[in-house]
């Protein structure tokens, strides 16, 4: 058996890998309901995090050769990554339970080691109150992290905070 | 319903911590809350899967344009295996660096050091069925950074790999044999375990090396091996 090789971090220089296509999952031709997920990043101070690399994976709807399910987005000087993509639906959980829909979202940047894991619900989702992972959550104002919402037509936010007063709820993955 | 097997958890010491003094940037960038403890579900155990044909590789970083970059010439190549030493076949890897005179074709990188036209920094390339890769580049140099007084990072390539879940996702680096440096940087000193460390370090091997024309060095990747048994869900 070996050991897994050890996270460096992704520096602030990783946009030489930056392809902003990359952020449009639908840039394949995919179908489905679109919308778009962005939000604004901020540290420990409160400052935006304007070098981080932010990826999104979705199990549903499947991958497929005119669906990625990955992304990769940069933050702005802002704070702010945007993704366009569609909606997924719920996907098996452990046991016989059923997940809510939700975006994995996974974060990184100058100044993390590894990486930070999340994931993005939808408000007002029905299975919401039955998610496995939220009801782990027992703190509403720390679940409310993890739960993006809506800013416009077909827009949604999900803010990260890295750190500190309201920080986002990380997952150990 | 068969639930994922889980990604196995990180061997003791053998991975940075968030919050690692040592390198200031990490001070207001590391969560303070304990994460969230969470078994390995459909979303984590599976992930993206890249294909040449939409992802193009791009194996030789060492010319552009047909025109030579300046630097030295070397061959990289290595073996991805997961933790029980089975090849990761087919999976992408993104690599990215400084040029030789130690600058990042990058608007935020203001050191006073020459860019070069012919450089452009960015590779991609994918294992083959037994897990082996190889590109060019040229080797990258020495910069200096401010994380504390005269703190300069030793040479090394950024790596990304993707492997067979969003779990298994690994942003490392890779460094050369022999450098001043790495006894002196905060960043590889992040990882505790000193067998993990050297592990980052490639190494100079006379086999990939190709006579008249490049050094070449060996570097190897692990990623995560799934657990023996599945949890109970």
């Amino acid at each position: 058996m070996s050991v897994a090789t050890a996270f460096q971090t992704i520096g602030p220089y990783w946009h030489l890998i930056e392809h902003p296509e990359q952020a449009d999952l639908t840039r394949f031709g995919a179908t489905g309901d679109r919308l778009t997920l962005v939000g604004r990043i901020v540290d420990g101070a409160r400052a935006p995090v304007a070098d981080a690399c932010v990826e999104l994976w979705q199990a549903s709807p499947d991958a497929s050769p005119l669906f990625p399910a990955w992304g990769r987005a940069r933050t702005d000087a802002n704070g702010e990554y945007r993704f366009t993509t569609v909606k997924p639906g719920p996907v098996p959980g452990r046991g016989n339970t059923l997940q809510a829909p939700h975006f994995a979202l996974m974060l990184f940047a100058r100044g993390v080691l590894t990486r930070l894991y999340t994931r993005a619900y939808f408000e007002g989702e029905a299975l919401n109150a039955t998610d496995p992972l939220l009801n782990l959550v027992e703190n509403p104002q720390r679940r409310a992290t993890l739960i993006a919402r809506p800013d416009g037509a077909a827009v949604w936010r999900m803010d990260i905070v890295l750190q500190g007063e309201g920080e986002t709820v990380f997952i150990d993955v | 319903m068969n639930d994922p097997i889980p990604f196995r958890p990180a061997q003791p010491g053998s991975q940075p911590d968030n919050n690692s003094p040592q390198y200031r940037s990490t001070g207001a960038r590391h969560p303070k809350q304990p994460l969230l403890a969470w078994p390995h579900t459909v979303t984590e155990a599976t992930g993206p899967h890249f294909t040449p044909a939409q992802f193009a590789p791009m194996v030789d970083l060492s010319t552009a344009g047909g025109k030579l970059a300046m630097g030295e010439r070397i061959i990289v190549r290595g073996r991805v295996t997961d933790e029980d030493d089975r090849p990761v076949a087919n999976t992408m890897i993104e690599v990215w660096q400084a040029n030789a005179a130690g600058r990042y074709n990058h608007p935020g990188d203001q050191h006073d050091a020459a860019l070069d036209p012919n450089f452009t920094g960015e590779g991609r390339v994918f294992t083959d069925a037994d897990g082996w890769y190889q590109y060019v580049t040229i080797k990258p140099g020495a910069y200096p950074w401010g994380n504390h007084a005269n703190a300069w990072r030793p040479n090394h390539i950024h790596y990304s790999l993707f492997g067979a879940g969003f779990a298994t996702r690994l942003i490392t680096q890779m460094y050369f044999p022999g450098d001043p440096l790495l006894a002196l940087d905060p960043i590889f000193h992040t990882v505790p375990d000193a067998a993990a460390r050297e592990r980052l370090i490639s190494k100079f091997d006379l086999d990939i090396t190709k006579p008249d024309w490049a050094l070449g060095y060996r570097f190897d990747v692990v990623l995560r091996g799934r657990l023996a048994t599945p949890m109970e869900g």
